[in-house]
């Protein structure tokens, strides 16, 4: 069932502006399959999102050229998978969001990627660790979706998924040479592992809504994603001779929309432009 | 241009009956239009004078990814964010080549950097400047990276092979640039009063600075003769200045704003466009580190370089030990 849009105010800043979009809560009800999906789907382009920004943020400022053009590279694929991601969710959301208005025109709260993409970049070390430790779930789960009873999200999921075979594959190399490098680069990767580990968790687990959508062969349940990913994280980490962490919490949140302090500062960069001038067409 | 100001190791040009029998070879091989390879001999001053040429260009490709890497986490829009994101990529992997053709003379990539870090060397004034609102990112595609392809283009009849090659590749990006830079500008000009009002801003700041891309006028300029004999350089300041003003002067027509200067006007009679000098103590302040930006551009790159040594320590390491255990096994 879908709920009415919300009025569409006009723009005031300028007549040369289109109408605005609206920038609160999706319209569509809670518990239907609507909601699921596109919930499911901003999900999936959130994290894209999200963690492709984290990435470009190194622009220009890597540790050797080489780098900057891998992690381009590598922020190029995450974005152009949000594009598919979030233009799915708009068009299965049905209230005329596009992809640019569900990235620059929703409020932390409405954001539901997981609270480890938001995690900031620190040093190279800690950006690869949470590169590799998110690639060793996303190659898995777009695996998975590749096989969804959603014809959409499997095509776009064959696609990412050619893209993220490569990314696994470079951060967890990345690993193993820097935690069995030098011994700064060992305590660096040991030092980002230990930072990182409580926001792995949160990949897999669960809610009602993941559930659903698990049931409906649309997407795979979470938990099930977990001992694979136990199994490529337990060898690379053995390789590069780091330490998993003793600590099993999981800090979670972020697919509900409870997010950590820094989203709200990526999101103000990030949409600075379209919320500043609102409307305009650039 | 990407490269200014390229002192030869001496100035005025060889006569050629001070030249050795060696010298004058090369002079006439070089005036018969070949192309000089690696492993040809060349003069010591040739050789000096073109790693400090291209050395400076393949910086201004790595120091020119700061200026516009200031708005990618402010792009607009998905597309756009990419689109500048694979430009910057782009100026990267031209940095890369051009250190390459520095190699091929016998200069590492590394001292290269180390002389631009001691600040020994160069790049291009124009990335001293600032990116102040989102139009400039166009602004720079449009507006610099046409100045370059102006010089550039040129550069692809430069004497020396690996040089005159990575030109013609790098040139093929760089009009891409432009284009995709010229079509975000548009959408800006042709936007919301406010957009065309930092439109305006972006092609009134950048003007001046662009022009000085092409380095002084001809005849203040002492290191051409040679550089111009060896072909190392293949057109004048001043004529490659004319031909952007020229080519540029319509594009801004065609956008509806605001020529950027007063001194802009059609000359029937030369049958090119009249136009102001920008200010030369301006672009000297520049070159001597008092530009608005010349402190955070290096600061930016020395400590990426500094604060990467781990990275680049690491894997050296690794590969080392990974060496090493290969052989034992063997
Ligand atoms: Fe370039
Ligand atoms: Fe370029």
């Amino acid at each position: 069932m879908v709920a009415p849009v919300p009025e569409v105010r006009l723009a005031t800043n300028a007549n040369m502006a289109g109408p605005v979009v609206f920038t609160g809560q999706t319209p569509l009800t809670p518990g239907t399959p609507e909601h699921d999906l596109f919930t499911g789907l901003t999900r999936l382009g959130d994290n894209t999102l999200i963690l492709g920004h984290r990435v470009s943020e190194w622009c220009g400022h890597s540790p050797i050229l080489e780098e900057d053009i891998a992690l381009a590279n590598m922020a190029l694929d995450l974005i152009g998978q949000t594009q598919l991601w979030l233009g799915l969710a708009g068009a299965v959301e049905g209230a005329g969001r596009t992809a640019d208005d569900l990235a620059f025109l929703r409020d932390g709260w409405d954001f539901s990627n997981i609270l480890l993409v938001e995690r900031p970049n620190g040093d190279f070390g800690q950006t690869l660790m949470r590169q590799f430790l998110f690639d060793a779930w996303h190659q898995p789960m777009l695996k998975a979706l590749e096989g969804s009873a959603d014809a959409r999200v499997a095509e776009i999921a064959a696609k990412a998924g050619k893209e993220v075979a490569y990314h696994v594959e470079r951060s967890a190399d990345l690993v193993i040479r820097l935690g069995d490098g030098t011994e700064e680069s060992h305590t660096r990767m040991q030092r980002a592992l230990d930072a990182l580990w409580t926001y792995c968790g949160e990949m897999f687990i669960g809610d009602a809504i993941d559930a659903r959508l698990a049931a409906a062969g649309i997407m795979p349940a979470p938990e099930s994603l977990r001992p694979g990913w136990d199994a490529l994280v337990g060898e690379v980490l053995a390789e590069a001779t780091l330490t998993p962490p003793a600590n099993p919490y999981a800090h979670t949140g972020g697919k509900q929309g409870k997010h950590t302090e820094h989203l709200g500062h990526l999101l103000t960069s990030m949409q600075w432009l379209q919320r500043a001038y609102p409307g305009a067409k650039w | 241009m990407y490269a200014q100001m390229i002192k030869t190791a001496h100035s005025g040009v060889h006569k050629r009956e001070d030249m050795t029998e060696q010298e004058r070879a090369f002079q006439d091989r070089i005036d018969a239009g070949e192309k000089i390879e690696p492993r040809d001999w060349m003069p010591d001053d040739y050789r000096a004078t073109l790693i400090r040429q291209i050395g400076q260009h393949a910086h201004s490709e790595v120091v020119g990814q700061l200026p516009e890497g200031n708005w990618i986490t402010r792009a607009p829009t998905l597309e756009r964010k990419a689109i500048l994101l694979a430009k910057v990529q782009d100026e990267a992997g031209h940095g890369l080549y051009l250190y390459s053709a520095a190699e091929t003379l016998g200069e590492s990539r590394d001292e290269l950097v180390r002389l631009l870090h001691e600040g020994r060397m160069k790049y291009s004034s124009i990335f001293n400047y600032p990116t102040l609102n989102w139009a400039d990112i166009g602004a720079v595609g449009w507006l610099v990276d046409g100045a370059a392809i102006v010089n550039q283009v040129a550069l692809q009849r430069t004497s020396y092979g690996p040089y005159s090659r990575a030109m013609v590749r790098i040139c093929k990006e760089e009009s891409f640039h432009a284009r995709q830079g010229y079509s975000a500008f548009m959408a800006m000009a042709l936007g919301t009063p406010e957009q065309k009002r930092m439109a305006q801003d972006a092609l009134n700041r950048m003007w001046f600075p662009c022009l000085m891309m092409f380095g002084p006028s001809d005849k203040d300029s002492v290191h051409s003769e040679q550089s111009m004999a060896w072909k190392i350089k293949v057109a004048t300041n001043d004529e490659l200045r004319q031909k952007y003003v020229d080519q540029t002067i319509p594009q801004i027509e065609y956008l509806g704003l605001d020529l950027p200067e007063a001194g802009i006007v059609w000359n029937e009679a030369r049958g090119h466009y009249d136009f102001d000098m920008p200010d030369w103590s301006e672009f000297f302040n520049v070159l001597k580190g008092n530009g608005p930006c010349n402190s955070d551009r290096m600061a930016d790159r020395v400590n990426a370089w500094e604060d990467g040594a781990w990275f680049r320590d690491g894997l050296m390491a690794h590969a080392r030990k990974a060496r090493a255990r290969k052989m034992a096994a063997e």
